[in-house]
């Protein structure tokens, strides 16, 4: 093989592994839009939330250190105990299933039947605050995540790659364990769907909230369960990103990068999010690979906000969403 | 009491459709200019129209380009960061390039110039409509701030990728550089708000307008009864960021002086205008001036309070502003969509029965 097109192999590869980690954030905005009509922008804060929390437990911090400090003059910091990496994701996922009960009860159940756009907003608000929120909670310096995911260059591929080509294929374990959570995550929240009576809930809800209503599905606990289920996704998101990059604000940016993510694949499927997600990973990392050098590099903040917007304009549903019809 | 209509008779057409009909909404108004125009000058200093006259001002100029797309033409967008931007180099490059010609018009052309860049990316709103179109608008946040950030020629291929106003003046009196004045400042500003508002105004409540609001609540009714939504939607486009373009010069030039792209025209600012329309009300160009009061002195009250007397790190307010901010907008959402504007006309109404309760 020429070497221009290993490298091209490589970036593939690295892209879809990109790919995957965009497809998993983009999973939440899907749920959550698909049962409540909600696009919910606060999508990346939570996983930011859901991942200083878990840092926070781990460390055993003290929550609102820095406001107590600042309030009485005290110096406390941490409790002095650890915490183990399993315990600490129950519960975290308490603190995000008590989240979703207040993010509904206080928020979105006043704004029922309002318009999407008004939604919209309300969830940049949430967003707005959640940030300030963990901020205060936990402290804003950045964090080591490390809940025993393996890290570094996969060898065995780098060998066997080595062997074929030449040239040892730099692939991150964290990558394919993320590739392989996320697959699961998928089959897992298809099957949550598909089969169980909350699943099926959760899609008659969708349909229409009135008719859900009237055999007897309590609204109330469908929304919560799915800010609940978002709040998972977004804890699972937050591990890996985490992991993969620290714990710091630029995580809540992931949202940024999924919305381009769930214009192409359309909002409501959860294929979609998938094939979308591989889509922009595998095109923004050969197009940064193959015309980045020319135009001066960087072009990873907005290739996939262009390839979405033109894709848009030929097809206003995304990939697979459904067909947008108009009544007067 | 106040705001009645009684015993004030209308003798002309002129009068009678005049942008303040009721005579102490009228008197107030002057007023108001009266103050803005001949006491404050004399009495601000370096302090205050650095840390509140300006930015208000020129984020006045902003809210109200959006709020014309936004609240009148029902498109949300969530560019209005980049476009400024585009207002903020357009000018820069002008500047540099025909220094003889008068900052002034630099600053109107830099927004005629982001007026065509806001139709060239509002051409997708024609297929795209609501978040789908609030999301497709990031594209211009992200695509412009990386081209002004990547390509040398926007900032004259300088070292630090920064660019810096050169001193200009007008009628001989300095208003960008370091020797500005601080009321040469604010008075070029307030001009360039006043005739902001003034169009705005004017153009709202006109044909234009109308067809604006068609489309926002209906469009296809609006295409029904005759309304070009192609004309309605591009149009609202390029007057909202022709505003955005001159606050986004305005801010340049005159407030900061220099300029890293990424820093000052990044995401936030798109969020920040935003919030203030919203905050203030959507649909009002007086709810534009609201929102962008309250936005800028929330910030410089927490910080005087949290930091100032009961002496908070620095980082601890401006995440509790996040809060306080976030928190507000959702409040706002549920208790009153209309914002500030709508609490005003309330209290306008109320004011006319008083002290009467009917």
């Amino acid at each position: 093989m020429p070497e221009q097109l290993v490298f091209a192999t490589e970036v593939f590869l690295n892209g879809l592994m990109a790919g995957v980690l965009y497809a998993l954030v983009a999973l939440g905005f899907v749920l959550i839009f698909k049962a409540s009509g909600i696009f919910n922008y606060a999508q990346g804060v939570m996983a930011l939330f859901a991942a200083l929390t878990l840092v926070g437990i781990m460390e055993g911090q003290v929550p609102f250190a820095h406001l107590i400090n600042a309030i009485f003059g005290t110096e406390i910091h941490h409790f002095g105990w650890h915490v183990p990496g399993l315990v600490a994701i129950i519960l975290t996922m308490v603190i995000m299933v008590a989240l979703a009960w207040i993010v509904n009860t206080l928020i979105f159940r006043h704004l029922v039947n309002q318009e999407p756009i008004i939604l919209f907003m309300a969830t940049i608000g949430l967003a707005y605050f959640l940030e300030g929120f963990g901020d205060i909670m936990w402290g804003s310096d950045i964090k080591k995540l490390d809940v025993g995911l393996p890290q570094g260059i996969n060898l065995w591929i780098d060998e066997t790659t080595f062997n074929i080509f030449d040239y040892g294929f730099f692939i991150d374990n964290l990558d394919i364990v993320a590739t392989v959570v996320a697959a699961l995550l998928v089959v897992a929240l298809v099957i949550f769907a598909q089969y169980t009576k909350q699943g099926r809930a959760m899609r008659a809800v969708a349909d229409d909230h009135q008719a859900a209503l009237s055999v007897g599905i309590s609204l109330n606990f469908i929304w919560v369960m799915v800010w609940s289920v978002a709040g998972f996704v977004a804890l699972v998101a937050g591990i890996m990103w985490g992991t993969k990059s620290g714990v710091q604000f630029s995580l809540s940016l992931i949202a940024l990068k999924a919305l381009p993510v769930l214009m192409l694949g359309g909002f409501t499927s959860i294929p979609g999010a998938i094939v979308g997600g591989l889509v922009i990973g595998v095109g923004e990392k050969l197009f940064e690979f193959a015309i980045g050098p020319l135009v001066g590099g960087a072009t990873e903040n907005w290739f996939a906000y262009v390839l979405a917007l033109i894709f848009l304009v030929f097809r206003p549903q995304g990939l697979f969403g459904e067909k947008i019809i108009e009544r007067v | 009491m106040f705001y009645r209509e009684a015993g004030d008779f209308k003798t002309s057409y002129s009068d009678d459709s005049q942008t303040f009909p009721i005579k102490f909404d009228r008197y107030r108004y002057y007023v108001v200019l009266l103050v803005a125009f001949a006491v404050v000058p004399f009495i601000i200093n370096d302090y205050w129209v650095n840390a509140v006259f300006l930015p208000f001002l020129i984020y006045a100029i902003a809210a109200i380009g959006l709020n014309i797309l936004v609240g009148y033409c029902g498109q949300v967008s969530l560019g209005t960061g980049g476009f400024m931007a585009v207002g903020a180099y357009a000018c820069y490059k002008l500047m540099t390039s025909f220094p003889e010609i008068s900052i002034i018009i630099h600053v109107i052309l830099a927004g005629g110039i982001t007026a065509g860049v806001g139709v060239l990316f509002g051409l997708p709103s024609l297929r795209i409509k609501g978040f789908y179109l609030a999301v497709a608008t990031l594209a211009a946040q992200f695509f412009l701030v990386w081209l002004f950030n990547r390509v040398p020629w926007f900032y004259n291929y300088s070292a630090s990728g920064q660019i810096s106003a050169p001193e200009r003046t007008v009628l001989g009196v300095p208003v960008t550089g370091a020797e500005t004045q601080p009321w040469a400042g604010y008075l070029i500003c307030l001009v360039f708000v006043f005739a902001c508002a003034i169009i705005a105004r004017n153009l709202t409540r006109g044909m234009a307008g109308r067809k604006w609001m068609a489309i926002r609540d209906m469009d296809i009714a609006a295409e029904i009864i005759g309304v070009n939504p192609l004309k309605a939607k591009l149009s609202a486009f390029a007057v909202s960021s022709f505003f955005i373009g001159i606050s986004g010069a305005l801010f340049f030039a005159v407030y900061l002086g220099a300029v890293e792209v990424g820093e000052v025209f990044g995401i936030t600012k798109s969020f920040l205008v935003l919030f203030m329309v919203i905050i203030g009300g959507l649909g009002s160009i007086f709810g534009s001036f609201a929102g962008a009061a309250f936005l800028v002195l929330l910030p410089v009250l927490l910080k005087n309070v949290l930091v100032g007397a009961m002496g908070w790190p620095t980082d601890l307010a401006a995440h509790l502003e996040f809060m306080i901010v976030g928190a507000l907008i959702i409040l706002f959402l549920i208790a009153e969509p209309h914002g500030l504007a709508q609490l005003w006309r309330v209290a306008k109404e109320k004011l006319r029965l008083w002290p009467f309760p009917h």
